[in-house]
């Protein structure tokens, strides 16, 4: 089947079969490998990306049901070879230590943080809860989700 | 992992996807959310040759009352019903299971009319809709009946849905004054299924006793619960401890739970016994506007 869709802004069109999910034609088509795949059964959350602004698990989609949809991945949160707020974040306050979750950590953080600007850490906790990470303990990703806000808020980029 | 080979479709209306689904018959599987779907058919625990993905049709999510009733387009995401300040201010029972199912990510996707469709005894909202004396509308090339919740779960992962019809609409009856309902979980951790949960909704009498009163249990047995005996020794009574004691007992003894990695059937039971009377007090609390 052919489907057309949108990722980070640029438009792609592929043939696929109906059965290949859409993390394996963001990897593998599109070679966008930002978006990992962990337990392939829904649960951790490493490959989720955003569909028409809303985080989903792309290991749980098939990439048919993408066609004419805008998709957001890992890669187009940088702009112009400059991190996101959210990524620096991540640096600054160690929100990773081995980095296998970071790209799904990231994007639900994005989604979550234009919903709720100013979080508690308990809404961050909650937010987050579709995403293991088995590095951390999730105490440093918190902080960086909650400096992040307090970046943006003050409009830094 | 990859699923089995099948056919796709995307049908943009009702009438196109039921003549699909008439002529497919057993073959096809309607996709709605496809969190529960799409993992089972990667595990390979369905293969099913057609797959009718009905998120093209138009009008099929939203929430509305009217005439009576709540009405829950079967498409309706979980976040959508988790985020309307319609269902949290008028339907706690409702808010609270949405927060509690599979976890945030997912219910981006979820859809009420699927977790009721698939039939899984594990899932939230059966018991939710059984506690709310809910009904399920589905249409066919035969037309759209309305079939009650106490009909519709046939048995495990069995619903009264039939091959050709698809569910198209959930509708609650709208609380009369003096009502409360909750949802009490215990999960192991978010994402995971219940070990039990119980749903209460009650109405009280001018006088204070019970009016009305369903008590539902998740993942207690084949089939999600209607806990009957125990609605019915409530109804008309003072909902003191000691009525809401005896009734939590009896809803353990309709629960009827295999033991697994979540627990002994003796332990799940008395889970059930302490939810129930977590989940009235809580109930109880709201319908006397303390909730």
């Amino acid at each position: 089947m052919r489907v057309q869709l949108s990722v980070n802004g640029e438009k792609h069109e592929a043939d696929v079969e109906p059965r290949l999910l859409l993390v394996h034609l963001l990897r593998e088509d599109l070679r966008l490998t930002g978006t990992h795949i962990g337990c392939d059964t829904s649960h951790c959350g490493a490959c989720t990306i955003l569909m028409d602004g809303r985080p989903v698990k792309s290991c749980t989609v098939f990439a048919v049901q993408a066609n004419g949809k805008q998709l957001m991945t890992v890669e187009g949160l940088e702009q112009d070879g400059k991190l996101h707020p959210l990524q620096a974040s991540f640096m600054s306050e160690h929100g990773l230590q081995c980095g296998y979750c970071t790209p799904g950590m990231l994007m639900t953080g994005y989604a979550f943080l234009q919903k709720n600007p100013r979080p508690s850490e308990d809404e961050v906790r909650m937010a987050i809860s579709g995403n293991l990470c088995r590095c951390t303990g999730y105490v440093n990703i918190v902080k960086a989700v909650q400096h992040a806000a307090a970046t943006i808020s003050q409009g830094g980029a | 992992m990859i699923p089995a080979a099948f056919e796709y479709h995307a049908p943009t209306s009702l009438g196109e996807a039921t003549a699909l689904l008439a002529r497919l018959g057993e073959d096809a599987k309607v996709l709605s959310g496809g969190q529960s779907l799409i993992p089972m058919m990667k595990l390979r625990l369905a293969s099913p040759p057609h797959v009718v993905d009905i998120n093209g049709i138009a009008g099929l999510a939203g929430l509305r009352e009217a005439d009576g009733f709540l009405r829950i387009g079967a498409l309706t995401r979980e976040s959508d019903l988790e985020e309307s300040a319609l269902i949290r201010t008028r339907y706690p029972l409702l808010h609270e299971t949405s927060k509690v199912i599979a976890d945030p990510i997912v219910r981006n996707l979820a859809t009420v009319g699927g977790n009721l469709a698939h039939g899984d005894p594990a899932n939230d909202h059966p018991a939710t809709m059984l506690a709310l004396g809910a009904e399920v509308v589905a249409t066919s090339p035969r037309g759209e009946r309305t079939i009650p919740i106490g009909a519709f779960f046939t048995g495990p992962f069995a619903t009264a849905l039939r091959p050709d019809e698809i569910l198209i609409e959930v509708r609650v009856p709208v609380p009369a004054a003096r009502s409360g309902g909750a949802y009490v979980k215990l999960e192991r951790k978010v994402g995971d299924f219940a070990t039990a949960a119980v749903a209460v909704q009650l109405t009280l009498s001018a006088a204070g006793t019970c009016e009305q009163v369903g008590i539902g249990l998740t993942n207690v047995g084949l089939t999600p619960i209607k806990a009957t005996a125990a609605e019915a020794a409530l109804k008309g009574k003072r909902l003191d401890d000691a009525a809401m004691a005896q009734a939590a007992k009896l809803a353990a003894e309709a629960s009827d739970p295999s033991a697994d990695l979540r627990g002994s059937v003796e332990y799940k039971r008395d889970l059930v016994r302490v939810l129930t009377g977590r989940a009235l007090r809580r109930a109880l609390a709201r319908a006397e506007g303390k909730g």
